[in-house]
């Protein structure tokens, strides 16, 4: 029994370390630029097209016809050949392999970059409008970012392989000290975990022991006084929401090999990841990230067969359900303040 | 008559039933004068009016509302399946129902305010989803749908001693509601639909709601229980939803899941926002002009594209084919994501401020002497 | 207490936010058509003791009692359906609707309740009420702004316009949180001069105000509230001549 309710814990985490990583950065932004984002979900869906056009990049091939062999059909042989492959050999073979984490290094430049244009470009004049003008806009441009990249790249799941060296699973029952082949967990997922912790953490280190961090963390706290300091605190929230950004992007780079990305990937995440950051609390950083953790925990468990045999259906509505007994029983949140954007 | 509505809002009711049933006319020449498109105006119109009572006057954006719509058009089929093919008794079963559903979802969700309240009508419009694609597939019969058969009960009309000829098809008093017979039984609910909303915003009633959008705690202290009177802007809002689902299913007796989920819910803000939110007039046109994109520009191909711009010259016309064809067909979306994002930010309160702006500047260059005094908006 | 008719009772109302002992000992009775100011230096918890009354914040300890029935843990709504009106520091007004709209919709308040699903009359037919909105409007001289839309109106006439919200519900208790802060010396006086008019009409009225040029032209009686306590309570002459008073606050200002 011990074991079942280890392993559904652990399928749990993959999933919570998504909706945590899209929560804090949704946080971020609510918590810094006091808007209600509803384009965060496409951020992360632009970082998870970052890997799929990385890859694309990477597996561009060239298509020699060789006429001395014959095709079983009889027609000339076509040979393909990754462009990358014919011009690094080897290396090119390993380049293609790793295209997912490879993704990264240049998901990040292209969603800062994409996260301070879109700042400046729309979101900044926001502020001062009511937040149902934020929701509209930002879920406006929620359906462009996913229509552009549905008219690019098509309406179906694109799939991106794992390298092959990390595709098993990790024996974690044998590593405690259990016995052998009892937990085992696919080794991605595991990666998507302790990557997703790493990123926490440098959150919060960046955002605790940094000048920079200091200033945006007192401008959370009270914006009217930090601005009367004389700190340019509008160009740091700009950071701030590239930052953001990047975090989503990359929780959707690595998230490919787990889900294949279409194009609405990130409204559906994005649902879930608001009902995240209300169940955290508005505003609260580690309530976020509890939260997200908590709920993909709570998801999985609800999904085992012996908790559906009690209660049909549950798996379906399970975080919708805490979300609403949250919301009612105690709105501020888990670790919210009390009265943040109560009005 | 006076007593009835002010003269204005008479003229104005007059003014839109003339537009509404002259439809079939005068969208002829714009390609949409055929019966099905114009039965989806209607319909969406009929949402997007009773949406307004909620987030146009009480300024309480939901983001579920299309759970009432679903569920209006679930007790519609089901009503034509045990009772009777007779759309009336489906469309009050309909209405009570998703106004049963409503008072239930809007006591919990009322019980905040702002971002909150969204993201609980959220919650619970994607739990009406969800379940009704697994746990509820006996009632909503799961992704297939729930449509009709031969060998549905009917218990009504067996007992009436009808029997059916061919397919089951919803009827009036026994004519068929297809084709402009459908449409013109929707419009008339349209129009009721319309002149019930007038009445709301024009009541005491109604200007209470605008003064809760207004400040709430004013309203407070002013003696007034907000919670009532949002509640039952919710249930009406919630009530005209359920009609405008159950005539969905009038006119296309097969209910859908889909219809319930949040996108549903997003496409009927996007009307009430494009048309102008708070307006009477503003929500309806929002939504024809929505639906009429929609099938427009959704049934365009390349090889349309390619004729439009034949008069260019060789080379250009093919670029502008290629760019204009990711706006159209399956990228109409785009299009509308792109003209909403343009209306939030330019032109907040929507259609409607439009042409008052345009009516404001024509009036000034009329008589730049005489200063307005009235500022109220002229609904 | 004296023998008159004490009509609101502040008993023994402590307030502690955390640490901070906002109100101490807050003992406080109002009498029947009298008007009573509450003055003190800034952060004395004036505001924090109106907010008290009107059931926008619970006392730590105490209750507040008005004509027989205890306030103490009502919702805003029925403290203002048992006659006790309010003006804020800042106008707490219907900024989106006319003016004439703004002062009917208290009389609808005074006339049905707390609620009332009245969608089947339009506006135009409440003519009464629509009369003595009017008429209300005429009193506080705003008739030839009916027509305005609050928002734009400018601070002062939104503070007239908000005293005639109050005043159109014939309110037993009206509570005025410095009512002409920010006004001009000249709207000053037509505040006052309209004060004056309510006054004899016999309402209660309790003010906190740091004008004192309002406050001794105004009140019957004045509290002194400093640190959280009353120190001084008596009729102005008594409290002008005070020493405690003198040093706490009348000293500094003046």
């Amino acid at each position: 029994m011990f074991e079942v309710i280890f392993l559904q814990f652990l399928n749990g985490l993959d999933k919570g370390a998504a909706y945590a990583l899209i929560a804090l950065g949704l946080t971020l932004v609510f918590g810094t630029l006091g808007v209600v984002n509803f384009a965060h979900g496409a951020l992360f869906m632009l970082g998870a097209f970052c890997a799929v056009s990385v890859r694309m990049f990477l597996t561009m091939e060239t298509v020699t016809v060789d006429p001395e062999k014959l095709s079983p059909w009889g027609t000339p042989l076509e040979v393909r050949e990754p462009l990358v492959q014919a011009w690094l050999g080897d290396f090119g073979a390993v380049l293609v392999n790793y295209s997912v984490p490879i993704s990264i290094l240049i998901t990040i430049p292209v969603m800062l970059l994409v996260g301070i244009a879109l700042e400046r470009g729309i979101i900044k004049h926001f502020y001062k409008r009511t937040h149902a003008e934020q929701i509209l806009v930002t879920f406006g441009l929620a359906i462009v970012a996913q229509e552009v990249i549905k008219s690019v790249f098509g309406p179906n799941p694109i799939p991106q392989p794992m390298p092959t060296d990390l595709r098993g699973a990790a024996d974690i029952g044998s590593w405690l000290g259990m016995q052998a082949n009892v937990i085992t967990y696919p080794l991605w997922r595991l990666i998507y975990f302790i990557f997703a912790g790493v990123v926490i953490g440098g959150v919060f280190a960046f955002l605790q022991f940094t000048t920079f961090g200091m200033v945006v963390r007192a401008g959370m706290a009270d914006r009217e006084t930090v601005g009367l300091l004389g700190i340019n605190i509008d160009r740091r929230f700009t950071i701030m929401f590239g930052l953001a950004a990047v975090v989503a992007g990359m929780a959707g780079v690595m998230y490919t090999p787990l889900l294949p990305p279409n194009y609405h990937i990130g409204m559906d995440f994005l649902v879930l990841s608001f009902v995240v950051v209300v169940v955290g609390g508005m505003g609260s950083l580690p309530g976020a990230v509890a939260a997200g953790f908590l709920l993909g925990i709570l998801q999985s468990f609800a999904s085992m067969t012996q908790v559906k045999a009690i209660i049909p259906g549950i798996d379906q509505i399970i975080i919708y359900l805490v979300a609403v007994v949250i919301l009612l029983v105690r709105p501020r949140g888990l670790m919210g303040r009390r009265g943040v954007m109560e009005a | 008559m006076s007593n009835l509505m002010p003269r204005n809002d008479l003229l104005l009711l007059l003014g839109f039933a003339i537009v509404v049933l002259a439809m079939p006319i005068w969208l002829a020449p714009f390609g949409a004068g055929y019966p099905d498109l114009l039965q989806r105006f209607m319909i969406f119109g009929i949402f997007a009016v009773g949406f307004n009572i909620l987030f146009g006057l009480t300024g309480y954006l939901s983001f579920g509302h299309a759970a009432f719509f679903g569920v209006g058009s679930y007790a519609a089929v089901w009503s034509f399946k045990l009772l009777t093919l007779d759309a009336i008794p489906a469309i009050i079963f309909a209405v009570a129902i998703s106004g049963l559903f409503a008072l239930v979802i809007g006591f919990l969700c009322l019980r905040r305010s702002g971002i909150y309240f969204s993201i609980l009508t959220l919650a619970f419009a994607q739990m009406s989803y969800n379940l009704a694609y697994s746990v509820l597939t006996p009632i909503t019969n799961g992704e297939t749908g729930l449509q009709l058969t031969l060998s549905d009960p009917r218990i009504v009309d067996v007992a009436l001693g009808k029997t059916l000829v061919g397919q089951p098809v919803p009827n009036i008093l026994g004519q068929p509601l297809s084709g402009y017979a459908g449409f013109y039984f929707c419009a008339g609910f349209l129009i009721l639909a319309f002149f019930l909303a007038q009445r709301v915003a024009g009541s005491p009633f109604g200007m209470m709601l605008k003064a809760i959008k207004s400040n709430q705690t004013r309203m407070q202290f002013t003696g007034f229980n907000t919670r009532p009177y949002a509640l039952s802007a919710f249930v009406i809002s919630g009530m005209y939803a359920g009609l405008a689902g159950a005539l969905l299913a009038v006119t296309d007796p097969l209910a859908g899941a889909e219809r319930m989920q949040w996108t549903a819910s997003g496409e009927v803000v996007l009307m009430t926002i494009l048309g102008g939110v708070g307006t009477l007039v503003g929500p309806v046109i929002g939504a024809w002009i929505i639906k009429y994109f929609e099938n427009i520009l959704s049934a365009l191909n390349d090889n349309i594209l390619a004729r439009f711009w034949s008069f260019l010259p060789e080379g250009m016309d093919s670029v502008l084919v290629k760019i204009t064809s990711k706006f159209v067909g399956d990228g109409w979306h785009l299009t509308l994501g792109l003209a909403f994002v343009i209306v939030v930010i330019f032109l907040p309160g929507g259609i409607m401020e439009g042409v008052r702006r345009i009516a404001a500047a024509f009036r000034r260059s009329d008589n730049s002497a005489k200063p307005s005094a009235r500022t109220q908006p002229a609904e | 207490m004296e023998k008159s008719n004490v009509v609101l009772h502040v008993a023994d109302v402590h307030k502690r936010f955390g640490g901070l002992h906002a109100l101490a000992d807050i003992d406080l009775a109002v009498e029947e058509g009298k008007t009573h100011a509450i003055i003190g230096p800034n952060g004395a918890g004036k505001s924090t003791l109106l907010n008290v009354i009107i059931g926008k914040l619970a006392p730590t300890s105490g209750q507040v009692v008005f004509d027989g029935q205890i306030l103490t843990g009502r919702k805003p709504f029925q403290i203002n359906q048992l006659g006790i009106a309010r003006v804020f520091q800042t106008p707490e007004i219907f900024a989106d609707l006319s003016v004439l709209h703004n002062v009917m919709i208290p009389a609808l308040a005074k006339r049905d309740g707390m609620f009332k699903l009245n969608m089947l009359r339009t506006l135009d037919s409440e003519t009464g009420i629509r009369a003595e909105a009017e008429h209300m409007l005429e009193d506080v001289g705003m008739i030839n702004r009916r027509d305005m839309m609050a928002g734009s109106l400018s601070r002062g006439d939104k503070r007239r316009m908000e005293l005639a919200m109050c005043l159109i519900q014939h309110p037993r208790l009206l509570l005025l949180d410095e009512p002409t802060a920010g006004m001009s010396r000249h709207d000053t006086n037509t505040t006052i001069e309209l004060l004056k008019k309510i006054k004899s009409r016999g309402m209660t009225k309790v003010i906190i105000e740091h004008d004192m040029h309002v406050v001794f032209s105004l009140a019957d009686k004045i509290s002194v509230l400093a640190q959280g306590r009353i120190i001084a309570d008596g009729s102005p002459d008594e409290v002008r001549g005070n020493p405690k008073v003198q040093e706490a606050y009348l000293g500094g200002a003046h």
